[in-house]
């Protein structure tokens, strides 16, 4: 399936497994019901990653994100917005592995997706072919600023902005 | 009032601009219908029976002149001359083309205004007591947290594809003007009583609708600097864990109830504990930047009497009527708030002509430091009025239709605007409105009567708010026939409460005549200046269910 990382098309060196065989497939996602036995059949140099369905808890998840490389958390519908909470919170748990968003989502859900901490999104082949990649690029650069702060880099937070304005206004230290 | 700085601005054009892509890929078919729906409700573009329609923001129903002005060009170059004030504050056009929709945008761009967030499934426009900053019963100004939450929840990257709606309404007085026990989460400014600094109330889980339920309190005092990251809690959980497998069941309300409000306020508590406060509030700077917007206008020094006034009063009694009924007492001496009624008999609440836009206008500048407000109830506020100023106020609001002195009394009705333009009503409400209008439209009568709210909803959306009527109508559709529910002891205030149905559903002729049954027994059994709500409170619904059954039937 096509994917997406914030610089436009990228390559899938992950491959989908249907249960927890792992065999010598370098990296290699699992669903979330067989994760358990994947990790107990991992090799060495081998990257495992999982693909979660958005109700799960972080609870859940959280004592295997040590060993997960990558985690995948399913979109169902695009207007099930589930995975940016979980996203949000898989970050805060410190997962620094790659945060994968998979599922139907619209172009205008791309810069979001990029601050709530995704890194890729993976689209079923009809979206992408009827959304094209020039699309996403336009949706994700539809704001140079936001309102929210904690959901991106301070240069383009509003309140970031204004502070360091303050700041720059204010006589400083000699 | 809040004006936008250059990054605000920017925000607003960059919305334009994304809405006029959306709409071009609409069009080019890359977008699906189903996908397109929730970017244009989130913009407030509706389809309805006839036509699109348009919902503007209006933040905390807050305007001056200027903007005011904009909406009535807008209503009378792309509408029919005329917009709906809504009972969440924001006006309404009716009849705009689809293709104009870019160019109106531009144009409310133009005065600091935008339809961000006015529908669709994410935090809609934020709400205030429309007397912010002129009650005598405010502990603090409300509109500084009202315009931090609009900001907050303006583009929210996870909070836009949420269960379903989700509205926020801000008080800072003792009396509630902005029925915050009935939103997803109400917020009242109070003292705290060890070291009366001003804290928030947070309540959560309020919602009319066909599930009516008032917000559960789930923390007494939340200390202001910790706002934004305690919204963020609250709205985390929901959007994890509120239902999406029902439309009808995917509130917040639903989830408090069905979990009890003990657990969910654990639950967002849980969350609060881990986040970090500093890394997401605003900075106490920039709570003090948007507060000075909203710092008290430079008011004259006045006598609190005014002499001019008094003789006016003396000498017209129409005129000392509408001020007795239609002004609230302003916390500096000598003004007043005056409160413009948009329900003159015989019309649709809410509606104003874009000629009664420009004299309110006209008005707000000359006579109200250029503000205005407009209140859920569908009316408009001048809130900074000298009183030595009232009578010609009252003479010019005369020759616009608009001096009607019924503010809080029984033709003052709350209502959606039902089957004649919604495409989701089951009956007609402005025409119910409009014939108990006519039937208690005798002054003297009405003020008799005293404060009395009626709420009508044309289905059980409860757009207009029945569920927390003095008295509620509800239309609902029977048998292809429209058939009206009433219920009663509904309070939107402080004391916030659901109504209770009086009996089976009337024909819509039949209305008027229940009514005035309904208030004969008010009136039989009042005490001394006991009112409406209070009597009924006392009295229990018996006496009210047995004068209802008398109501004649038109048919068995």
């Amino acid at each position: 399936m096509p994917l997406l990382d914030r610089n436009g098309a990228r390559e899938d060196g992950w491959t989908r497994s249907e249960g927890a065989a792992v065999g010598n497939i370098p990296a290699v996602i699992v669903p979330w019901d067989s994760l358990a036995d994947a990790l107990a059949q991992q090799g060495d140099g081998r990257n495992i990653g999982v693909l979660i369905p958005n109700s799960l808890a972080i609870s859940a998840l959280a004592p295997f994100l040590p060993r997960l490389a990558l985690v995948a958390i399913g979109f169902p519908a695009y207007s099930d917005g589930r995975g940016f909470s979980l996203a949000r919170q898989l970050r805060r748990a410190g997962f620094a592995g790659e945060l994968r968003a998979s599922g139907p989502l619209i172009p205008d859900q791309f810069a979001y997706a990029l601050a709530c901490g995704f890194d890729t999104i993976e689209l079923p082949q009809a979206n992408a072919e009827r959304q094209p990649l020039e699309q996403w690029l336009r949706a994700r650069d539809s704001y140079s600023l936001t309102y929210q702060r904690g959901y991106g880099t301070p240069d383009r937070n509003i309140l970031d902005r204004r502070r360091a304005a303050r700041a720059a206004a204010a006589p400083g230290p000699r | 009032m809040y004006r936008y700085d250059e990054f605000d601005e920017r925000f607003v054009r960059e919305r334009v601009a994304q809405f006029a892509d959306q709409v071009a890929r609409r069009l080019d078919g890359s977008l699906s219908e189903d996908e397109f729906k929730p970017l244009r409700l989130k913009n407030g573009v509706y389809l309805q029976l006839h036509a699109y329609m348009l919902r503007i923001a209006v933040p905390y129903g807050t305007l001056n002149a200027r903007q005011l002005r904009q909406l009535a060009l807008i209503g009378e170059r792309y509408d029919r001359g005329y917009g709906h004030f809504t009972t969440r504050t924001n006006l309404q056009f009716n009849w705009p083309k689809l293709r104009d929709i870019p160019a109106i945008l531009g144009l409310l761009a133009d005065v600091e205004m935008h339809c961000i967030q006015t529908s669709g499934n994410c935090i809609r426009n934020v709400t205030a007591d429309h007397f912010a900053g002129v009650a005598r019963d405010e502990i603090e100004d409300p509109r500084p947290t009202a315009e931090l939450i609009r900001q907050w929840s303006s583009g929210h990257p996870e909070f836009s594809y949420l269960p379903r709606k989700f509205k926020i309404a801000v008080t800072g007085a003792q009396e509630d003007r902005a029925v915050t026990r009935a939103h997803d989460i109400g917020l009242r400014l109070r003292r705290h009583p060890d070291t009366q600094e001003t804290c928030y109330e947070v309540s959560v889980g309020g919602g009319l609708g066909r599930t009516p339920m008032i917000g559960k309190v789930v923390r007494d005092y939340l200390p202001k600097k910790d706002l934004l990251a305690y919204l963020e809690a609250i709205l985390r959980v929901y959007n994890l864990e509120g239902r999406r497998d029902n439309k009808y069941k995917a509130r917040v309300k639903i989830l408090v109830h069905e979990i009890g409000a003990e657990e969910f306020a654990r639950r967002v508590e849980a969350e609060f504990a881990r986040l970090d406060g500093p890394s997401i509030n605003a900075d106490p700077e920039e709570v003090a930047r948007i507060a000075a917007y909203f710092a008290p206008p430079a008011y004259e020094t006045l006598p609190a009497v005014s002499n001019t006034l008094e003789a006016a009063r003396a000498a017209n009694p129409a005129f000392a009527r509408w001020v007795e009924v239609n002004t609230t007492a302003h916390k500096v001496p000598g003004y007043t708030a005056v409160t413009i009624s948009l329900k003159p008999a015989g019309q649709a609440p809410g509606d104003a002509t874009s000629a009664q836009m420009r004299t309110v206008a006209d008005l707000a500048e000359r006579y109200s430091l250029d503000e205005l407000r407009v209140t859920h109830a569908q009316n408009l506020v001048l809130p900074h009025v000298r009183l030595r100023d009232l009578p010609a106020i009252w003479r010019t609001l005369g020759e616009a239709g608009l001096a009607e002195a019924n503010i809080g009394l029984v033709t003052d009705i709350i209502s959606c605007p039902g089957l004649d333009y919604c495409a989701l009503a089951t009956a007609r409400s402005i025409p119910i409105a409009q014939a108990i209008q006519q039937r208690f439209a005798d002054a003297q009568r009405q003020r008799e009567i005293g404060p009395l709210g009626i709420k009508i909803s044309g289905c059980i959306n409860a757009c207009g708010h029945h569920h927390v009527g003095h008295i509620g109508i509800l239309g609902l559709e029977k048998r292809g026939i429209e058939s009206y529910q009433i219920t009663l002891g509904g309070d939107a205030g402080e004391n916030a409460a659901i109504g209770e149905i009086l009996g089976p559903g009337l024909a819509a002729e039949e209305v008027p005549a229940a009514i005035e049954r309904i208030v004969a027994v008010y009136l039989a059994e009042r005490l001394e200046a006991e009112s409406f709500i209070d009597a009924v409170r006392r009295l229990g619904l018996a006496p009210f269910k047995a004068a209802f059954q008398e109501v004649p039937r038109a048919a068995a």
